[in-house]
């Protein structure tokens, strides 16, 4: 297996790149994962015959045989707990539950199971599994399809959690965390499936640890992760027109969080704000929060602002599901807020 | 244990780096003056005689200073009182 | 949404009426309930309120002028701001730097855009109201103010019995608020807020946070701020989108954006030394003999950390000086000498490659000499690592400037306002000496001192040289 770091190498442009979809760049790498490794299978509702609820899986099936591609019954505590078993025996099952609202039904395995065996066993059993999942809402699901409860998630000890919120991410991300002997959660935002982007042709594994400053500025930092990156973008653009330059953070990693890159960036800009699809109470961004106060707090020139949803259970109206949303001209408020 | 020319330099040199911590010790010339170099002042000097002491090991009077003018002479007085 | 405010009917036999008075002024922020204007309806003078929320843009009509019902006085344009979180219509830059330059302030706060002194009431020049609001004690009557107001002044904690109205009869407009809001300079220390990096970086730059004037909300200090009280008014006027400068982006060593800030601190502080201070000079050659010989025997004794240098000695000898003639120790306030309470020895250090501070060791005169040498080596350290304390940054009362390690023979320095005096040490050199009609060769080193000559005489500063010479003689004093 080559293993190239995308973006480090410039390709000529007309043949070394292809434009692709988050979509398309995850099923190439659930198919290079399941091509290169015969230890790799996919199980989950649905991700066989029907290609996966989002489609992600879609013709997979066909290439790799029903072994490799395996439709589960309804039941996420069952199928979680045998892939469990699998990647304890040796295998490395990718596992997909439709979306985070059901993952619950499996907590007690990732819990109790999946985190915790490493350090039961003293080290002697390890649980390389890969469960992803879809999260966040947008698009009028409801509040039992919604969710954005990755936060949770980084909760655990014992779990990676990282959530590919770029093209080149969703393709770099998978095989990385398959080559982690401990479970790894990967999130991605039901939003974010049909976005465009290049990717160079040989496109391939990426770091899972790190975050990322998509975009470089000294004003003010925006720590984002998922669907929330490009509302941060967007909001970077907006107060780039008012003479404020916002630098943006794409976490990427939720658990372990990438301290160091976060007190990089507050060190410089001073002045932090927080956006998380998640809700403000007990979450990530209470996390994200408090790390920076703890970290950065003799370089903080005003309070860190969160821009998080509203507390309520999804709705299902888009004008109320928007409203209930972080949104643009939200991330535009705190900042100026704190820019002053 | 005699202290060798290139244990010396080490030594001069994380010293001034512990002092001047941008310093270019590894360029500095066997004769140039090190005060004038790394521009120490008198407590520059003695904080650079504090640490050759607990390096070395050697007892340093302020009667040895002139002693300790460049590279090429600390080294000499290093090798001599260490011996 | 632009409206007009438009003369209204205040009764159904009223078909126009005479503006006798502006209560609002061009670039005003108004709330719906806000008094505009007098209204005079043939039978007796009324207050006439805002109907929208919005910026005055223009008055359209002249008090005095009588127009008919419904004719468009003013015109209201749309508040720029959707955030309520900025009532304030002073904008930052109007702020003047320190609460000295406030006097001078014509303070155009909200006016600036429009005709005022038309509108004006003649006997309250807008002026007033900023000034007397940033006076602190509270008066025992409260103004009157409609409900709106009052609920806007408890909303930003305004005191309204602090605040001095311009509407009609002394009424507070919601601008008075505002303004009074804007002008706390000086909240109780308690009450006040300061970003913890606009406390860093205050304690660095050597700038009192109680002097600095916040913009941030609710009056909150901010790094801004801080960096606009570090240098010189002047310098204020370049535009808010200053890329180079207030950026010290690298947080360990001194950056070079913030040595050029510095240097600009200087450059006002030794412009004023000299602008204002009428210095002399009186200068001496000490014979250093008994000093050098004795701190070679003592530290012959002393574990390396423990040594002395002669700069210890000297700053020590200085501090007893200063005590000896506390004429030179102190300041020159308000146009008289005030002494200092005790002797705060200001250090002159260089950082590498940065600026020059000027800490200060806290009752020098009481420290012995050992002391005073690991103070001095601390407080060396702490400088250049830009460790200092705030408390180390106020008023030295004497400074001293040694550079001799510079290889200089004399300083003849300039003052630090609001100090009278500053001693130059030179470099410790051997030069041929006559001591009792024998001629040798002694480690002599050059002093000097620059006196204030507003607050002593060249007999002072000569009494003051004299005194370190005789307590170098004896160093085992010390």
């Amino acid at each position: 297996m080559t293993t190239l770091s995308t973006g480090a190498t410039p390709v000529p442009a007309a043949t070394g790149t292809v434009e692709t979809t988050y979509r398309e760049a995850l099923r190439e790498a659930l198919r290079e994962a399941l091509r290169e490794d015969d230890r790799v299978f996919l199980m989950g509702e649905d991700v066989g015959m029907y290609g996966g609820c989002f489609a992600v899986s879609l013709g997979l099936l066909e290439e790799f045989g029903p072994e490799r591609v395996r439709d589960t019954p309804l039941s996420e505590s069952g199928f979680v707990g045998a892939g469990i078993g699998a990647a304890l025996a040796g295998l490395r099952p990718v596992v997909e539950i439709m979306t985070v609202n059901f993952s619950l039904l499996a907590l007690d395995q990732i819990l109790n199971n999946a985190a915790t065996l490493s350090h039961m066993s003293g080290g002697q059993l390890h649980v390389p599994l890969v469960i992803r999942m879809t999260t966040g809402a947008g698009r009028q699901l409801a509040a039992q399809h919604s969710h954005s409860l990755e936060g949770w998630y980084a909760h655990i000890p014992g779990i990676k959690v990282i959530a590919p919120a770029t093209v080149e991410d969703a393709r770099g991300m998978l095989w990385t965390a398959l080559e982690d002997p401990d479970p790894v959660l990967l999130f991605e935002h039901g939003t974010l499936y049909t976005m465009t982007g290049t990717l160079p042709r040989d496109a391939g594994h990426v770091d899972i640890t790190r975050a990322a400053v998509r975009r470089e500025g000294r004003d003010v930092t925006l720590v984002s992760y998922g669907g929330t990156l490009h509302k941060a973008l967007a909001a970077a653009d907006v107060l780039a027109g008012s003479g404020v330059a916002a630098e943006v953070l794409d976490l990427r990693s939720l658990r372990p969080l990438d301290d160091a890159t976060i007190a990089a960036s507050v060190r410089k800009t001073h002045r932090a704000v927080v956006v998380d699809e998640g809700w403000r109470s007990g979450g990530l961004s209470a996390e994200v929060s408090a790390r920076i106060t703890e970290q950065c707090f003799y370089d903080l020139d005003g309070p860190v602002e969160r821009v998080c949803s509203a507390e309520v259970p999804i709705p299902y109206a888009q004008h109320l599901e928007q409203a209930a949303l972080p949104q643009v001209d939200q991330v535009v408020a705190a900042a100026r807020r704190v820019v002053g | 244990m005699t202290t060798t020319p290139a244990q010396a330099r080490t030594m001069v040199g994380t010293a001034i780096l512990r002092i001047v911590p941008d310093a270019d010790v590894d360029g500095v010339s066997p004769d140039a003056d090190l005060r004038q170099t790394f521009d120490l002042d008198s407590l520059d000097f003695l904080s650079f005689v504090e640490l050759l002491t607990q390096q070395s090991g050697v007892r340093i009077e302020e009667d040895d200073y002139p002693e300790l003018a460049t590279m090429a002479s600390t080294q000499a007085f290093l090798a001599r009182r260490s011996g | 949404m632009a409206a007009d405010f438009t003369m209204p009917s205040l009764g159904a036999d009223m078909d126009a009426g005479t503006l006798v008075e502006w209560l609002v002024h061009e670039g005003d922020v108004v709330h719906r309930g806000d008094p505009m204007a007098v209204v005079d309806t043939d039978k007796s003078a009324i207050e006439v309120e805002s109907f929208d929320d919005g910026v005055v843009q223009t008055l359209l009509v002249e008090p005095g002028a009588r127009v008919a019902v419904g004719t468009p006085m003013a015109r209201l344009g749309p508040a720029e701001a959707p955030a309520p979180v900025a009532p304030a219509p002073v904008a930052p830059a109007e702020v003047p730097a320190a609460p000295a330059a406030e006097a001078e302030a014509p303070a155009p706060v909200a006016a600036a855009a429009g005709p005022a002194p038309a509108v004006q009431p003649a006997t309250e020049p807008v002026t007033t109201p900023r000034r007397r609001a940033a006076r602190p004690p509270a008066r025992p009557r409260a103004h009157p103010a409609s409900p709106p107001v009052r609920h806007h002044a408890a909303e930003l904690g305004v005191d309204l019995t602090s605040v001095d109205g311009t509407g009609a009869g002394g009424r507070v407009t919601r601008a008075d608020v505002d303004r009074a809001a804007a002008a706390r300079h000086r909240p109780p220390a308690a009450a006040r807020r300061v970003s913890p990096y606009a406390r860093r970086l205050a304690e660095e730059l050597g700038v009192d946070v109680d002097q600095v004037v916040g913009t941030g909300p609710g009056g909150a200090v901010r790094a801004d701020d801080v960096q606009a009280a570090a240098v010189p008014a002047a310098r204020r006027e370049a535009p808010e989108v200053a890329p180079a400068e207030p950026a010290p982006a690298a947080p360990t060593p001194p950056a070079p954006a913030r040595a050029a800030g510095s240097r600009d601190a200087i450059a006002a502080l030794m412009g004023r030394a000299k602008r204002e201070i009428p210095h002399y000079y009186v200068a001496t050659t000490v014979d250093l003999g008994p000093l050098t010989d004795w701190l070679r025997r003592t530290n012959r004794e002393r574990p390396v950390a423990e040594r002395l240098v002669p700069a210890a000695a000297l700053l020590r000898a200085t501090a007893l000086a200063a005590r000896a003639v506390p004429e030179l120790n102190g300041f020159w306030v308000d146009g008289r000498f005030v002494p200092g309470e005790d002797v705060h020895l200001g250090v002159a250090v260089s950082v590498r490659g940065g600026p020059l501070v000027a800490p200060a060791i806290h009752g020098a005169a009481d420290l012995d000499l050992p002391t005073t040498m690991q103070r001095l080596r601390d407080l060396v350290a702490r400088a250049r690592a830009g460790r200092l304390r705030r408390a180390e940054m106020a008023e030295p009362t004497l400074t001293v400037t040694d550079l001799g390690d510079q290889g200089v023979e004399e300083v003849i320095g300039v003052i630090y306002p609001p100090q009278v005096a500053l001693v130059g040490v030179g470099r410790v050199v051997e030069r041929p000496w006559a001591v009792d009609g024998m001629l040798g060769v002694r480690p002599v080193v050059r002093l000097t001192l620059s006196g204030d000559h507003r607050a002593t005489d060249g007999s002072t500063g000569a009494r003051f040289l004299a005194t370190i010479d005789r307590l170098l003689q004896h160093p085992e004093e010390l």
